[in-house]
């Protein structure tokens, strides 16, 4: 019995490797989602950032674009794909005025969006308010879910 | 500006804000991206709020502390499904401490497009006296 105690002991940690491995890789996920995973949204990492919704007839297209102008927003579809590019411009303040900060940012973007079902090309609209850049595409007519009843 | 013209712009996430005291209302509070500068006779913010009304911004100057605060109107989306949710919306909220002193009568702010321009002019100095002194 001794011999076993002994001899057994440190074996029963060994004799499965990929018992532990498993363990351990289990501690490691659980690592990096406490230290990703708090208010980690999925990105495409492209300006803008976009909130995409749906409804039965709809795709909705939600996106931040603060101090851009309507006409300054290129928006094109190409099958299912919506295009959003465009410029935004900060405007060059008097000379000598001195800087403290400076966070906001101008430049050019550019955005593919694949939508995830028949778009009816014809019908889509944008609006822009409050900064907030809102695309309404409507679903192709085969794509719309049918209500089919059952008849007895 | 001509070196930024051809720049792409990144993607950088809302910053949400260290919370300065506890909130009594449920909601996420994001920092705006801000602009300052100042010229001889004012002080210009500019801060990025997308989603904001000018009637639901608030700005409060007291103290030399200015407090940017804005509700955001929710979007109805209660219909729609999410399919792809990269950005949040909620509140904003930035203090700063100015340095100078305002002239708080003459302060004027405008939102255009979600950016709010704050004007703020610096009271009037003084124009500095010349004493000659006299000898006798």
């Amino acid at each position: 019995m001794i011999y076993r105690r002994l001899f057994d002991f440190p074996t029963w940690r060994f004799r499965s490797p990929f018992g532990e491995l498993e363990r351990m890789r289990r501690q490691m996920d659980r690592l990096f989602e406490d230290a990703i995973t708090p208010h980690r949204l999925p990105q495409a990492g492209v300006f803008p950032l976009i909130n995409l919704t749906e409804d039965k007839d709809k795709y909705y297209i939600r996106a931040e674009l603060p101090g851009v102008k309507g006409d300054e927003i290129d928006i094109q579809v190409t099958g299912n794909n919506l295009a959003i590019s465009g410029e935004r411009k900060i405007a060059a303040e008097e000379e000598g005025s001195r800087y403290h900060r400076r966070e906001r940012e101008a430049g050019t973007f550019s955005r593919m969006i694949g939508l995830p079902g028949e778009i009816d090309p014809d019908k889509v609209e944008a609006s822009l308010e409050n900064g907030i850049l809102t695309v309404v595409v409507s679903k192709a007519e085969i794509a719309k879910p049918k209500q089919i009843t059952v008849s007895s | 500006m001509a070196d930024t013209q051809s720049k792409e712009l990144k993607v950088r996430e809302k910053q949400e804000v260290a919370s300065p005291a506890e909130q009594t209302t449920p909601g996420l509070v994001f920092t705006p991206a801000v602009d300052i500068f100042e010229t001889e006779k004012e002080i210009t913010l500019l801060a990025d709020m997308p989603g904001v009304k000018a009637d639901d911004l608030t700005i409060d100057l007291r103290d030399n502390t200015l407090t940017l605060s804005a509700d955001i109107a929710p979007v109805d989306t209660t219909e729609e499904q999410d399919i792809l949710v990269e950005y949040e919306s909620g509140k904003y909220y930035r203090q700063f401490t100015l340095g100078e002193l305002i002239n708080q009568e003459k302060i004027d702010a405008k939102l255009t497009d979600g950016v709010l321009r704050l004007t703020l002019p610096k009271v009037e100095k003084a124009t500095p006296k010349k004493i000659t002194v006299k000898t006798g």
